[in-house]
């Protein structure tokens, strides 16, 4: 009874072509955006520090992966590389001109991973499928080398790490070891929410409409005008820009300093999980891979050993970690078995049989 | 002053030509010396036996294939070797034997998609889904609410088309070419597989496209009765030659054309 299309006519077409049509999601969308800025203010530096900000870096790669597959229908195995260089660019940007704000270098590093992307996009006129996948692979190897190799990038640092240096926003130290958690937390969330709602803005235009054409029918859409080269790379670009993003905050924002193993090809496997399971194609789904993925076995590891400990079974932490394996193993396949196009599929039709709650004919 | 481009054509003046054009894929000549020409507002019927090369002959003018040998001059410019985008920013549109549409796409969104290439807003305003991005997408849907209304098609607007059945997918499809208000409307085998009634219907979208808008249409279509009905020309293709070209009446009482399709005695 409460989520109902009736009675919600649509008189414009700009209110039409909105991206929430129904009342009560526009709703469900504040509520959650409320509830994600008082959880700063209500939860401890626990949830913040490990499962919430980490969550939102992830979630924010994912949106950028599913642009590049999950939009353009384009396999890429770059993510941690070109989250990578977003982190690079980050710090070379921040320690060379300390008097601009961090918040614009995060912005700003995102350009470079998505000139980097739009590069290594270029064989994609080309090739397709699993062969663009290996071709990013070379991305993924050759970057990685670059962040070992070149010592420039990390200013010379013997120990070839990077490090969060103490900046502030209006005299509260935003990023570094004297920003809490709480900091940290409001401005990820603030960075995150603004680049979804940019994104759901593009892939909801003409721009979207492109990159969907080229992922289901290629020839189609260049029959219909569509450059493929132009739309691919940018497809790259935008992408990239959002890994880019997401690797400055992850290294600045949650780690507080990484070596460059953190950009290695299990990072790229780790997203192009959570974008498979929470539905190529989808931005909130983004958010359900990266929930299920990062925040599910957290919560294993707490609630597993609460729930054997009754039953007078004591098990080693190491047990516990080897469940939890499992476990998230096996329910990553009963998701894909349930519904191969990921939770976001199951989402929209938990919501498509709400709307006709409880009277289904 | 300069010459524009693109010389303004009245109906009757020679639109495309095809000259002399081969193509072969290696050993195999799919194509042989064919000449013909497409008039400006007619409907222009390619027909012929299964393998007549009549898709490779609409591959090359929408520019998917080079003719190895030939020419083919559009809008009285002969045409370079070009990719099919450019092709159809030069206002060749096309349909597909195989449904060829964006399934997991919207009928609405697939039509506005045919409209990419009208669009313009740039990347910025696209970012903020504001201004100029929201002012154009509002045209651009006037316009494609137009076509959806032409094709009856209302009802299936926010269906996603993979979920259509057959005939009004093909409708989808010609709505997603006629978006780009093509000069040169190509149809590859428009009512395939579809029953008597929704031939009829696909028959007189064809011929109101036609009239209505001055859309000159190149087909492919095997079901003779249609073919006659609808065309001003016919051009007929056997193992990629050309065998005849006239009015319905005149190829039909061909003597190589009835051999073509009927056999010849041995």
């Amino acid at each position: 009874m409460l989520y109902r299309e009736a009675g919600q006519f649509k008189t414009t077409y700009v209110s039409d072509a909105s991206i929430f049509p129904l009342r009560e999601d526009r709703t469900g969308l504040i509520l959650i955006i409320i509830a994600a800025y008082a959880l700063a203010f209500l939860g401890n530096s626990f949830l913040l520090q490990a499962v919430m900000i980490p969550f939102l870096v992830f979630s924010l790669a994912s949106i950028g992966l599913n642009i590049l597959t999950g939009y353009t229908g384009l396999l890429s195995l770059g993510t941690g590389a070109f989250m990578g260089v977003g982190a690079y660019a980050c710090y070379k940007l921040m320690t060379a001109f300390p008097g601009v704000n961090v918040i614009v270098w995060i912005f700003v590093s995102g350009f470079f991973s998505a000139a980097i992307g739009a590069l290594f996009g270029l064989p994609s006129l080309r090739i397709k499928g699993f062969y663009l996948a290996v071709a990013t692979l070379a991305a993924q190897f050759f970057l990685q080398w670059c962040f070992i190799r070149i010592p420039w990038l990390v200013n010379y640092n013997v120990s070839g790490a990077l490090d969060a240096p103490l900046r502030t926003l209006f005299g509260i130290p935003i990023m570094g070891p004297n920003a809490t958690p709480q900091t940290r937390y409001l401005l990820v969330l603030t960075i995150v929410i603004v680049l979804t709602w940019l994104a759901s803005n593009l892939v909801h235009g003409r721009i979207g409409r492109m990159w969907i054409a080229i992922r289901d029918m290629d020839l189609a859409a260049e029959l219909m005008g569509i450059r493929p080269l132009q739309t691919k790379l940018l497809a790259f670009a935008v992408s990239s820009y959002y890994c880019g993003v997401a690797g400055a905050l992850m290294v600045f924002m949650w780690y507080g300093g990484a070596e460059y193993d953190v950009f290695n090809i299990n990072q790229s496997f780790f997203v192009l999980f959570m974008v498979i399971i929470g539905g190529l194609g989808s931005l909130i789904g983004s958010f359900f891979g990266a929930a299920l993925i990062f925040i599910m076995p957290i919560v294993l590891g707490i609630v597993l050993p609460a729930l054997l400990s009754p039953f007078g079974i004591s098990v080693g932490a190491d047990t516990i970690e080897h469940l939890r394996f499992m476990i998230v193993g096996a329910l990553i396949i009963f998701f894909l078995i349930v519904e191969p196009h990921g939770l976001a599929r199951l989402w929209q039709i938990g919501k498509q049989k709400l709307l006709v709650w409880p009277f289904p004919y | 002053m300069r010459a524009p481009d693109h010389p303004v054509l009245s109906k009757g003046d020679v639109l495309l030509a095809v000259e002399n054009v081969s193509l072969g894929f290696g050993g195999v000549k799919a194509l042989t010396d064919v000449s013909f020409d497409i008039r400006k507002s007619e409907i222009r019927a390619i027909i012929g036996p299964n393998g007549a090369g009549k898709t490779s002959m609409l591959n090359c003018i929408n520019g998917f294939y080079y003719p190895t040998e030939g020419s083919i001059t559009f809008r009285g410019i002969k045409r370079p070797k070009m990719r099919p985008y450019e092709a159809a920013r030069g206002g060749i549109a096309r349909t597909f034997q195989n449904v060829a549409l964006f399934k997991s796409m919207s009928t609405l969104d697939n039509i506005m998609a045919g409209r990419s290439i009208k669009m313009r807003s740039n990347f910025f305003w696209q970012l903020f889904r504001h201004g100029p991005a929201m002012k154009e997408e509002v045209e651009h849907r006037k316009f494609v609410e137009e076509i959806i209304d032409f094709l009856e098609i209302q009802h299936i607007r926010k269906t996603p088309v993979g979920r259509l059945p057959y005939g009004l997918q093909k409708r989808v499809e010609l709505g997603r070419a006629l978006a780009m208000e093509p000069d040169l409307l190509l149809l590859d085998e428009p009512m395939a597989g579809m029953n008597l009634e929704e031939k009829e219907d696909m028959s007189r979208f064809i011929l109101e496209v036609n009239q209505q808008y001055g859309t000159t249409i190149a087909l492919i279509e095997h079901d003779m009765g249609v073919v006659m009905d609808l065309s001003d020309r016919v051009v007929v293709l056997e193992y990629g030659r050309k065998i005849a070209d006239g009015t319905p009446d005149e190829v039909k009482r061909d003597q190589r054309v009835i051999d073509a399709y009927l056999g010849v005695a041995h």
